[in-house]
């Protein structure tokens, strides 16, 4: 006779709770537009169903071939937009340090002036014509990944009267669940920025901010042409179901 | 000392701000010719099975105005209640629908517009049955950790009542913010406010 499961519904293992504590609160009145987008009430908590250890995936196939280079994927024919040639590369991986495949990674930035192409962006500095500045990309088998670009620059933004982003790429995070889904930035090690800004600064610890700077990667440069930064990204691991039901999630 | 659980720390959020449009669904905002078209704006054809609905809304914020700079994305089971997912454990999905949308608010209006089927029941984590929802994760610019909540069904009374979720709400005033409102013919209305009497529940999943 087999055992009886005790619980034939129960899905595979939730992922780990998330440490509100380090991510930036929804308050932080010195980034202004927070004060009124921020709710008040305290979240209700739902440890993961089925509907949020699911997750979309996205096949290789969605892909195109220029969809990770933006140093082409928006240029004119023969030409390149201005700017320093860098590569982003590193690794999605979870909590308990395991690389995530199949990840869709979305990126979005600036261009060499700090000028977004956006139908809403009034900043005068100039859009380059060969800029888009989006991009993605899929996870290898290891959780890595990487793209072209040129390097973004910093730009003023209505907050305080003098307030500037530190030079920045946005990035958008599928995991596997959809409760890992995560829009964060990267930074640049050394930009002296950082430190002044106030959406930095809705982050709790300095150790929380720090690992958002990518380092330098001279390793990984491209002699004479592109320098490297490295950026892991970690999404939320997931509870193994140890007596909960079988073994999953692992 | 002890040992170390060896854990590393979740990648901290920042907000999406104002241009996530750039990366996320850059035809949207005038960036033609680099994806085909943008991801997350078709759910279903017409092969997939269900009832079709269409659910549209506004993010609001506490002083009433809509976000006109918003992405709602939502994620949902199909028609039999399975998930068109890798994860899904229980069977196979209806290949036909993805279960995941994203949408842009309206720059003037601020309105987002979903056009998908009513979701099957899904399982609680100790077996009983959740009524059908929609689960939401919005974010824009001010909102610094994208925001996770869920859309119930107004007809799903008996459903709703014995939902294991919404059961288990202290302030039972609140639980209406998790239920959109019919316009009929299958079309729903779910308005997200940020702040206010009428704040909507957001989860910590
Ligand atoms: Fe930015």
């Amino acid at each position: 006779m087999s055992e009886p499961v005790r619980n034939a519904h129960s899905p595979a293992g939730a992922n780990f709770s998330r440490d509100r504590s380090w991510h930036p609160p929804a308050f932080t009145p010195w980034y202004k537009t927070s004060v009124p987008r921020s709710p008040k009430h305290a979240l209700i908590s739902l440890d993961g169903t089925v509907s949020e250890i699911t997750g979309p995936v996205f096949g290789h196939n969605m892909l195109g071939e220029l969809d990770n280079d933006l140093i082409l994927n928006f240029a004119r024919p023969g030409e390149m937009p201005i700017g320093q040639r860098i590569v982003v590369h590193g690794r999605v991986l979870d909590e308990t340090g395991r690389g995530v495949p199949g990840c869709l990674v979305e990126f979005w930035q600036a261009n060499a002036g700090g000028r977004y192409r956006h139908k809403k962006e009034t900043y005068l500095a100039p859009l380059d014509p060969n800029f888009g500045g989006c991009g993605r990309t899929i996870t290898a088998d290891d959780g890595s990944y990487s793209f072209r670009t040129i390097k973004p620059g910093p730009y003023p933004w209505p907050n305080g009267v003098n307030d500037w982003r530190p030079a920045h790429i946005h990035f958008s995070v599928f995991g596997h669940s959809f409760a890992q889904r995560l829009i964060t930035q990267m930074y640049f090690e050394g930009d002296p920025l950082i430190w002044q800004c106030p959406i930095v600064k809705s982050i709790p610890s300095r150790e929380a901010i720090e690992s958002l700077i990518a380092p330098l990667d001279m390793a990984n440069t491209v002699p004479m042409d592109a320098r490297a930064y490295k950026f892991d990204i970690v999404l939320r691991g997931r509870r193994s179901t140890l007596f909960e039901n079988r073994m999953e999630g692992n | 000392m002890v040992q170390s659980l060896g854990l590393i720390k979740e990648t901290p959020s920042q907000t999406a701000g104002p241009y996530v449009h750039i990366g996320c669904v850059p035809n949207f905002c005038g960036i033609d010719g680099v994806y085909p078209v943008d991801l997350g704006q078709s759910m279903v054809n017409e092969k997939t099975s269900g009832e079709r609905i269409t659910v549209t809304g506004r993010v609001i914020d506490g002083t009433g105005t809509p976000l006109r700079d918003a992405l709602v994305e939502i994620w949902q089971a199909d028609a039999h209640g399975l998930y068109n997912s890798p994860m899904e454990t229980r069977g196979k999905a209806d290949p036909e629908f993805t279960g995941w949308g994203r949408c842009p608010a309206d720059m003037a209006t601020g309105e987002f517009r979903f056009e998908t089927i009513t979701p099957g029941s899904v399982p609680f984590r100790d077996g009983r049955m959740q009524a059908p929802h929609i689960t939401f994760w919005i974010v824009a610019r001010g909102i610094n950790i994208g925001l996770h909540t869920r859309m119930y069904f107004p007809e799903e009374e008996l459903a709703n009542a014995a939902d294991p979720l919404l059961s288990r709400i202290e302030h039972k005033v609140r639980v209406p913010t998790l239920v959109a409102k019919s316009a009929g013919g299958g079309a729903y209305v779910f308005d997200i406010h940020l702040q206010g009497d009428n704040e909507t529940i957001f989860l910590d999943i």
